[in-house]
This record gives C-alpha cells, sequence and structure tokens, in this order.
C-alpha cells in the first residue's frame, strides 16, 4: 500500500513536471526577428569556451537588438549546448537548421564538434562560423563553412620564430591528449625543421592529470634548450609547477590555449617567464594605439566586464567576431542564407577582437600572423614581446 | 516459437515505424529517432545481458566504438564497401568479445562491474592514442554514407528506416533467444547460478554467447552511427557514455525488450526536454535517476504499470529483483 | 643525468600520487565493510572537501586547521543526507541499483558544484610555503609529505577505530553478517549511516590536502574516483590495508610507466593493472572473503 501511494505520487510529481516543460515561453519579439543558431560546449570539459562564447553572444545580440536590430529586424540568438560531444552537437546543428529554421549557425566551440556538424551544414546550405582553433576546419576550404579563432599553425609560427631569433635549436614538447593538444603537437613537429629546430622528446599528459613530474623528469634529462607546452587549463598550470618543483631553469613556452588570466592565478609563482602567444584581447591597454584593434577591443571588454562582473576570457571574442561578422553579411544580404554566405566571403578589412579578418574564396579563416602577439609572464602581468 | 502476443507486439512496432516514416518528415525529429533506434539496438543487447543472463556491463561503449572506428576506418581509409566493412568490424568485436568473455564472465556482481569498466576504458584510450589509424582526439573525418547494393542511403528518412528496421530484426531475434530453451536457462542463471549448473545448464558458455551478442549488436549500431554521422571521435566513447547505457536499460527495466527501448528514448529524449534548465539540466538528469531507482526499482515501465495496475487493483507478479542482493538492511 | 636519479624522482611522482589514490580508496572501503555498497560518488565527495576549503579559505584569513575541520564536517553532513536520502529509502537494493544510484549522486554533486563553485579550476594554498625538498637531484614537494603524513594518520586512526571501540567493533560485526549483528543489538543501520559520515569525512580530508597539488574543478571527482577504485581493486576489496598498498602500487607503476614507457599511455596502465589483478586474483592483494568464481 505504501509503495503503491509512493510510486502515484513520484508518477504524479513526474507528469506535472513535464506538462510545466511543455508550456511555451512567451514569444518577446514583434518584428520577425532574425533567428540565429548557436552551438557552445557550455558545459562538459571545454565549457572554458563555451561560457564565454555564450555570454559574449547574448551580450552583442542585445547590443544590436538596442540599435534597432538589422535593417529593422531584430535578431533572435537560440544556443544549444553541446556539453563538447560530438553527438550532442550533430543533434543541436540539426534542431537548428530544421526546427528553429536559424539563417546562419555558430560555434561549436571544439574541433571535434565541428568536424561533426560540417558534412551537414554543408548539406543544408547554411552557413557556419565556428569557434574552434583547428586548421582542418578551413582548410582545405568548405563552401558554407568559416571560422573566427587564429588557428595552431599561427600559433606556432610565431613561437618558432621567437625561438630562432633567440637561439634555441632543441625543444621538447608536451601536449595534452585531446583534440588540441593533437592539433598542435602535429603542428609543431611539422614546422620544426622551416626553423631550424629539432624536437628532442615528446611527451603527453591526460587532461585531468595532476602530476607531469615523470615526463619533465624525461625531459630533464635531455639536451632540450626549451620546453612547450601546449594544452588547456589546468593541465599546463601543472606542467609550469612541476618545472618548478624540478628547479628546471630552461624557458617554457604555452599555447594561446591558456591565455587568460586564470593560468596565472593557477600557475601562481611558477607563471613568471613563461612565453606565450595570445590574441590581443589579453593585453589590449598596452597594445599601441595605432593598432587598429585597439578600440573593438577595449570597447568589448569595458562591455563584458560591467555586463558579467567578471574578468574577460580570452575566448568570448571568437562568438563575438562570428556574430558580428553575421550581422554585416546579414544587413548586405537579408534573410537568405546562399547570399549571407557570399557576403561572409566579401568582408575585408573586418576589425575584431581576434584580429583584422580578410575573407575571400581561398581563405574562410581571414586572419594572418598579425593577430597573434607573445607574451612574457612578469610578475604576474602580461607583457608585449616586441 | 514466439507466442502470438509478441508477435502482435512487434507487429504493433513496425507498423508504428511505418506509420512514423510517413508523418515525420522534419529533419531533427528524424535524427532523435535515428538516434533512439541506435540506442534501442544496443540497449536490446544489454538488457540481454543485464536483465536475462544477469551480467552487468559498465563498458559496452567500447564495443559501439570498435564497431564505429572499424567501419569508419575500413572505408574511409581504406575505400572498403560499407556492407563488407560493417560485417567485419561485427566479426572483429565478436571475437574481441569473445577474448575478453571468457575470463571476464568468470568474475560477478562488482567484480565484473570493474572489470568490463577498465576494458571500456582501456579501449577509449587505445582509439585515442592510434593516432595514425584512428585519427587520434581529434577524430575521423570523412566516413561515406551506407551504401547497400549500390543503393547510397544519404537522407534522414532511409537511415530512419534502415535503423529502425534494424532494431525490429534484433528485437525480433532477442524475443526468439528469451522464449527459447536458452531464454529459460537465462532465467535460471538469472534467479541461481547454482541452481542452473547443477540443471546440468552449462552456465558460463551460455553467458559468454549472449555477451558475445549483445557486443556484436553494439557494433553494428556503432558502425551504422558512424556512417549516419560521417565524423566520430573517441569522447563519444567513453565511460560516460556506457554508463548511459546501462541507465538506459535499468531506466527502461530490466529483463524487458520493450523496457529497453522505453529507456532508450526517455534517455536520449531527456535532455532535448531538460534544455529548458540550460545548464543545470545535469542536475535535474541526477535527479531523475535516484528518483526513479528509488521508487521504481524495476525500471519506468514495470513502476507506471504496476501503479497503474495497483490504481485498478489488479496484482501484478513481482518486479525482476537483478544481480546479487546487496545485505543492506538486516 | 643518470637512470637512477630518473627512477627516484618516478618514485617520488609515484607515492605521492599513490598516496591521494589511497586516501580515495579507504574512502570506498569504509562504505563496502559497512553495506556492501560501491560508492561511486566518492571522488564527487573529495571534490567538495577540495572545493568547501576553497570557499571559505577564500579571501578570509581562516587558520588551516579550522578550515581543514569545517570542510570536513560540512561533507560529513553532505555524506549523511546521502546515505538518509537515497540509500535508506531503499527496500531491496540490488548491485545494479546501486551503482545506479551513487552514480546518480555524482551526477548530481558535480551538477550543484558547478553551480555554486563555476566551471573554472581553482588553485588553493599548500598547508606549508616551504621550497622543494632536494634529495640528490630528485625534488618533492612538500604538500606530498602532507599527503602521505594524512594518509597513514587516517589509517591508524581507522585501526584503532576498528579493534578498539566499540563502535568499531560493531561496524565489523555489521560487515560480517548484518543480520546477526542486527540480533546481537547493533543499531545497523546506524552503522550504515556512521559509514557514510565516516567516509565522507575521509573523502573531504583527502580533498582538502591534495586540491594544493592537483587544483580543483567541479569535475576533477570522476577520474579520481576511477582511480580509487582501481587501487582498491587491486587491495582487494574490504581490506584497509590493502587500499593503502593498492593505491601506492598503482601510483608507482604508473609514474614508472609514464616515465619509462610512454606517457601518453599512463591511465591505460593503470586499467590494464585492474584487468590484470581481476583475472588473475580478484580477491586482490590483501582479499580475505572468497569471490565467487564459477
Amino acid at each position: 500500500m505504501k509503495r503503491e501511494k509512493k510510486t502515484m505520487i513520484a508518477i504524479i510529481t513526474g507528469i506535472i513536471f513535464l506538462v510545466l516543460l511543455c508550456i511555451p515561453r512567451a514569444p518577446v519579439l514583434a518584428a520577425e526577428p532574425y533567428k540565429i543558431g548557436c552551438i557552445f560546449s557550455v558545459t562538459g570539459p571545454a565549457s572554458f569556451l563555451g561560457d564565454p562564447e555564450k555570454k559574449s553572444a547574448i551580450m552583442l545580440a542585445d547590443q544590436i537588438n538596442k540599435r534597432g536590430g538589422i535593417n529593422g529586424h531584430p535578431i533572435k540568438l537560440v544556443i544549444y549546448d553541446t556539453e563538447g560531444d560530438p553527438t550532442k552537437a550533430v543533434l543541436n546543428i540539426n534542431k537548428l537548421i530544421f526546427h528553429d529554421k536559424v539563417l546562419a549557425v555558430i560555434g561549436p566551440s571544439r574541433t571535434p564538434t565541428t568536424l561533426a556538424v560540417i558534412p551537414i551544414a554543408q548539406r543544408a546550405q547554411t552557413p557556419l562560423i565556428s569557434c574552434a582553433a583547428g586548421i582542418k576546419i578551413t582548410q582545405p576550404v568548405k563552401k558554407w563553412v568559416f571560422k573566427t579563432p587564429q588557428t595552431d599553425a599561427m600559433a606556432v609560427e610565431k613561437i618558432y620564430s621567437y625561438m630562432q631569433k633567440n637561439n634555441i635549436k632543441k625543444v621538447a614538447i608536451i601536449t595534452v591528449a585531446n583534440a588540441f593538444g593533437e592539433s598542435g603537437k602535429e603542428q609543431l613537429v611539422k614546422q620544426a625543421p622551416k626553423f631550424g629546430i629539432e624536437i628532442v622528446a615528446q611527451e603527453s599528459f591526460g587532461p585531468k592529470d595532476t602530476d607531469m613530474t615523470p615526463q619533465l623528469t624525461k625531459i630533464r634529462s635531455t639536451a632540450a634548450e626549451a620546453v612547450v607546452c601546449w594544452g588547456t587549463n589546468p593541465g599546463p598550470a601543472v606542467v609550469a609547477k612541476n618545472m618548478k618543483q624540478l628547479d628546471m631553469k630552461i624557458p617554457l613556452f604555452q599555447s594561446h590555449g591558456v591565455a587568460s588570466p586564470k593560468f596565472i592565478e593557477l600557475a601562481g609563482d611558477a607563471a613568471n617567464g613563461i612565453i606565450l602567444p595570445t590574441g590581443k584581447i589579453l593585453v589590449a591597454k598596452d597594445i599601441p594605439d595605432s593598432d587598429p584593434q585597439k578600440p573593438v577591443l577595449l570597447k568589448y571588454i569595458k562591455d563584458y566586464e560591467s555586463r558579467y562582473q567578471t574578468n574577460v576570457s580570452g575566448f568570448g571574442g571568437y562568438a563575438y567576431d562570428g556574430l558580428n561578422l553575421l550581422a554585416i553579411a546579414l544587413k548586405k544580404a537579408g534573410p537568405d542564407k546562399a547570399k549571407i554566405r557570399d557576403e561572409l566571403e566579401k568582408i575585408k578589412g573586418y576589425k575584431g577582437v581576434s584580429g583584422v579578418f580578410n575573407f575571400s574564396p581561398s581563405d574562410h579563416n581571414g586572419l594572418t600572423m598579425d593577430a597573434f602577439v607573445l607574451v612574457k609572464i612578469v610578475n604576474g602581468k602580461w607583457q608585449i614581446i616586441k | 516459437m514466439i507466442p502470438k502476443r509478441r508477435l502482435y507486439e512487434l507487429l504493433f512496432l513496425i507498423a508504428l515505424v511505418v506509420l512514423a516514416g510517413i508523418l515525420i518528415k522534419e529533419p531533427y525529429y528524424q535524427n532523435v529517432l535515428i538516434f533512439i533506434g541506435i540506442h534501442s539496438i544496443l540497449t536490446v543487447g544489454l538488457n540481454l545481458l543485464m536483465g536475462y543472463a544477469g551480467q552487468i556491463s559498465l563498458g559496452h561503449a567500447a564495443f559501439f566504438g570498435i564497431g564505429a572506428y572499424g567501419s569508419g576506418i575500413l572505408t574511409a581509409t581504406h575505400g572498403w564497401p560499407p556492407l563488407a566493412a560493417l560485417l567485419v568490424a561485427a566479426l572483429l568485436t565478436a571475437l574481441i568479445a569473445f577474448v575478453i568473455g571468457i575470463p571476464s564472465l568468470k568474475l560477478t556482481g562488482y567484480y565484473l562491474a570493474m572489470a568490463t569498466l577498465g576494458f571500456g576504458i582501456i579501449v577509449y584510450i587505445m582509439f585515442r592514442e592510434m593516432g595514425q589509424f584512428t585519427g587520434g582526439a581529434s577524430g575521423l573525418v570523412g566516413i561515406p554514407p551506407l551504401k547497400i547494393a549500390g543503393w547510397t542511403l544519404d537522407s534522414g528518412s532511409e537511415y530512419f528506416y534502415l535503423v529502425w528496421g534494424l532494431l525490429c530484426l534484433v528485437i525480433l531475434l532477442s524475443l526468439n533467444i528469451v522464449d527459447s530453451q536458452v531464454g529459460r536457462a537465462f532465467k535460471a542463471i538469472h534467479d541461481s547460478e547454482i541452481a542452473a549448473l547443477s540443471l546440468g545448464i552449462d552456465t558460463s558458455r551460455l553467458k559468454l554467447k549472449v555477451f558475445v551478442l549483445s557486443a556484436v549488436y553494439a557494433s553494428i549500431a556503432g558502425s551504422i552511427y558512424a556512417h549516419y554521422i560521417s565524423f566520430i571521435s573517441p569522447s563519444s566513447f567513453g565511460f560516460m557514455f556506457s554508463i548511459k547505457l546501462v541507465t538506459m536499460v535499468v531506466i527502461g527495466g530490466m529483463a524487458s525488450i520493450w523496457g529497453a527501448l522505453f529507456g532508450a528514448a526517455t534517455i536520449t529524449i531527456l535532455p532535448e526536454i531538460l534544455h529548458v534548465f540550460s545548464e543545470y539540466d545535469v542536475i535535474v538528469f541526477g535527479l531523475i535517476l535516484i528518483v526513479v531507482m528509488i521508487f521504481m526499482p524495476q525500471g519506468l515501465t514495470c513502476g507506471i504499470l504496476d501503479a497503474w495496475n495497483k490504481s485498478k487493483r489488479i496484482t501484478t507478479r513481482e518486479g525482476i529483483r537483478v544481480g546479487p542482493k546487496v545485505n543492506l538492511n538486516p | 643525468m643518470d637512470l637512477v636519479t630518473q627512477i627516484l624522482q618516478f618514485l617520488f611522482s609515484g607515492i605521492t600520487n599513490g598516496a591521494i589514490y589511497g586516501l580515495i580508496a579507504l574512502g570506498f572501503t569504509i562504505i563496502y565493510n559497512a553495506t556492501e555498497v560501491i560508492n561511486f560518488a566518492q571522488g564527487e565527495l573529495v571534490m567538495l572537501g577540495g572545493m568547501v576549503m576553497i570557499a571559505l579559505s577564500n579571501g578570509t584569513s581562516l587558520p588551516l586547521p579550522v578550515g581543514f575541520i569545517l570542510s570536513v564536517l560540512v561533507v560529513s553532513g553532505i555524506g549523511a543526507l546521502f546515505e538518509r536520502f537515497t540509500i535508506r529509502p531503499l527496500k531491496n537494493p540490488t548491485q545494479i541499483g546501486i551503482i545506479i544510484i551513487t552514480i546518480g549522486v555524482s551526477i548530481l554533486l558535480k551538477g550543484v558544484a558547478m553551480f555554486i563553485w563555476g566551471k573554472e579550476t581553482l588553485s588553493s594554498r599548500p598547508f606549508s610555503s616551504s621550497p622543494p625538498i632536494h634529495i640528490g637531484s630528485s625534488t618533492l614537494d612538500p604538500q606530498s609529505l602532507w599527503i602521505l603524513g594524512i594518509t597513514f594518520g587516517i589509517l591508524l586512526l581507522l585501526h584503532f577505530f576498528y579493534q578498539k571501540t566499540i563502535t568499531g567493533k560493531a561496524m565489523r560485526a555489521c560487515a560480517f553478517n548484518k543480520r546477526a549483528a542486527g540480533l546481537a543489538g547493533i543499531p545497523t543501520q546506524k552503522m550504515v549511516l556512521l559509514s557514510f559520515v565516516l567516509s565522507s569525512a575521509l573523502g573531504a580530508a583527502a580533498g582538502v590536502a591534495i586540491t594544493p597539488i592537483t587544483m580543483c574543478s567541479y569535475d576533477m571527482g570522476t577520474i579520481l574516483g576511477l582511480k580509487g577504485f582501481c587501487a582498491v581493486v587491486l587491495g582487494g576489496l574490504g581490506s584497509t590495508v590493502g587500499s593503502v598498498v593498492g593505491g601506492f602500487i598503482l601510483g608507482i607503476v604508473e609514474a614508472l610507466g609514464a616515465g619509462l614507457i610512454s606517457s601518453s599511455l599512463r591511465d591505460a596502465i593503470a586499467f590494464v593493472l585492474l584487468l590484470g589483478m581481476l583475472f588473475v586474483r580478484p580477491q586482490g592483494i590483501f582479499g580475505i572473503k572468497e569471490v565467487k568464481k564459477i
């Protein structure tokens, strides 16, 4: 008897719950809005990317709508969470394109999720502006796919040219065992000969590993003159700490994957002396006034920090640029997917957070190496290396 | 022989599938249905293992992954015809399941859970580290669509019919097993392995058979998944997916083929519904899991049926208790 | 640098990690011994310990011991709620059912932690700010010594508790035969509750001790739980000493494997070890209970 009652209560609660879920949220906007889809990894292992991207996109959409929208049409974002999972990403993009009938999609945040959704965007002929770094996304060029972040290749080039200048010839690399680290490793290995650099050790670590002393001990026993670590928090912070613990004096280079104040917080004292490439956002106040990106960066940082009361991250800009680029194309093209794509491809000289974009039929990333600056951490602060 | 009632149930499912195929044309819903179908093929197999043979597997994502990677590598890298790749992948999976099953299935309860869990994680790491074959953590791109006898499947509705048609076959086969002598032997193993042994039932061979069969189901589901989304990466085949599969089986109700279907559908759709909670959907998901397991330990299907029947004052059969009991309350 | 120094460094790394795994494994063992439940949320309890400590010490000058005790108390409370609302209501608990419920709890705790503390990784201060200890040209993080000390301290306390106190003996009786224990007048339900509280307290202590090294994020619990679980199996399900020994073996083999074979296969090594042990000697190194083998 008692059990029956409990079961009934559970079922009734469940049903009420489901009914509540089905109550549609009232539509707010009047004049036919332009719908734009977003898929970010808001939760899951890459939430450090997806979270600021989501916040940046919402902020920009509000600003555009406050200005009166695009050609009088407000924009409406439909945002889904991929949790960094390719299957979820595929479900989400199908929902966006066929159910929500969006004009274009911004995201996903990670390379594997992007590679998973590309065939769908291509087949459905919907413009996709990815927020992932992997070079495979835009090389070879896919008709409907664009991306806003700088590629790993540029970051590696930036580091290696610095090494060449400073006569560093033997390098050990330690990379995280996920798509980001793997792509970095590929580029590091591929570009080394071009800069006369020899890779003397290749190590890797798991995304959640908390102790890299074995790998670093191995590196210590080689003739490496510098260590390059490719990963996202918290692994690289552990590498920095462990190197300090092991008393290793050779310079440590990190990737743009840790280009956020969080890294300095995590690595503490061990962060000092580390050199890494980053978008200009971290050093926006210090770049020369002549830099065309400076006003954009300062505005974005001010808006973001005053709205969300947190430090700006280096990653939200990917979605910010994506939506801005899309707004430019939408303004010229109107609600027509094919025209939006054509207009995107024609964009030249757009000054964004991640760099100055010049799209062309053969370049759907549109950035050059100038999008990166090399910084050194000195006393817990970023300092541009000239 | 399958009892008539079961045949009617199956016919009903086939009718529903055809109806859904005709009515549902929107790619998004088709997409959800395809994933439900793929997950159901997996859970029907896992249900045979867990519900009928009473063996838990926390590493079934590995078999799903071997199927997906087998098909993916053979077609995308070596240009094999998809159907041949699917069969070879299924054979390979059967072999691996056989080899790993012999020592594993000697274990019971938590020990078996740990062994399968460990196996699953090792396979996952292999997918990630054997970059020259699998594409590593970045994944394997460019898997061609499925092609059967010169006919290329490239639309959602074609995949829908394929997946659900296959699911009907899998269910038919499974029902056959459940209702055969083998099935009765399973139930005996399930209730008391020692009693079954003493009756002359070769329990370890039977368990191994069903383990291999469920692995083959998983492999086929994996192959279709790979061809359908044309891109695979290790993160789809990790520990969490194994857990999700077990959850589907348990939520749906163990020792019930239809429960497996229901569980797969519920867990696949749930995140879509929970979307309104945005980032906090995991909290709700966890809560639902706990509440269902406390109040309906036999799964949603049995739980709801029970409540329904009891409200009409009909007594039902005692729910099936699976696996060794835990001596918690005196 | 010669191989001996290298291996010494690997051993240091292995011992540190081993102590961490051992601590987590102890938490599994306490609950298993009293209830035959394997708590898949053990890793999350460790995470909560670290998180609460960071939250308490963030921006305040709370003395370390106070923060430590408060974190342990808070997480113990959570452990008590966990037992009261998810384990006790079960009528006919089965192993599969309990696995799913504790997984549900782990998902829930992870979600709540994400809600409260966000998705970023947080760091916490080490217990003492002394520089790394040099032995030859190998170095050891001082926090490792704290972790080792806490692990052994807890092991001793547990030994004393189980052997000398009446409650501890009652708990052992429960583990041995719950029905008989109940008939002998031992409040078995309270013992189950106590085991959850104890294990949560231990998890929290582990969390507080390891976060200066591992840092803390809402999703750190899963992998820690899995590794702790491996350690339990290696040492033998149900053996307190075994859990700690299992932890050390796992840590050392991992570090040696990562250093001498390949760092990318580090996690695989742990699980290959687990499978090997299960297939050859499922009761583990210190296992006493006969595993049903057919």
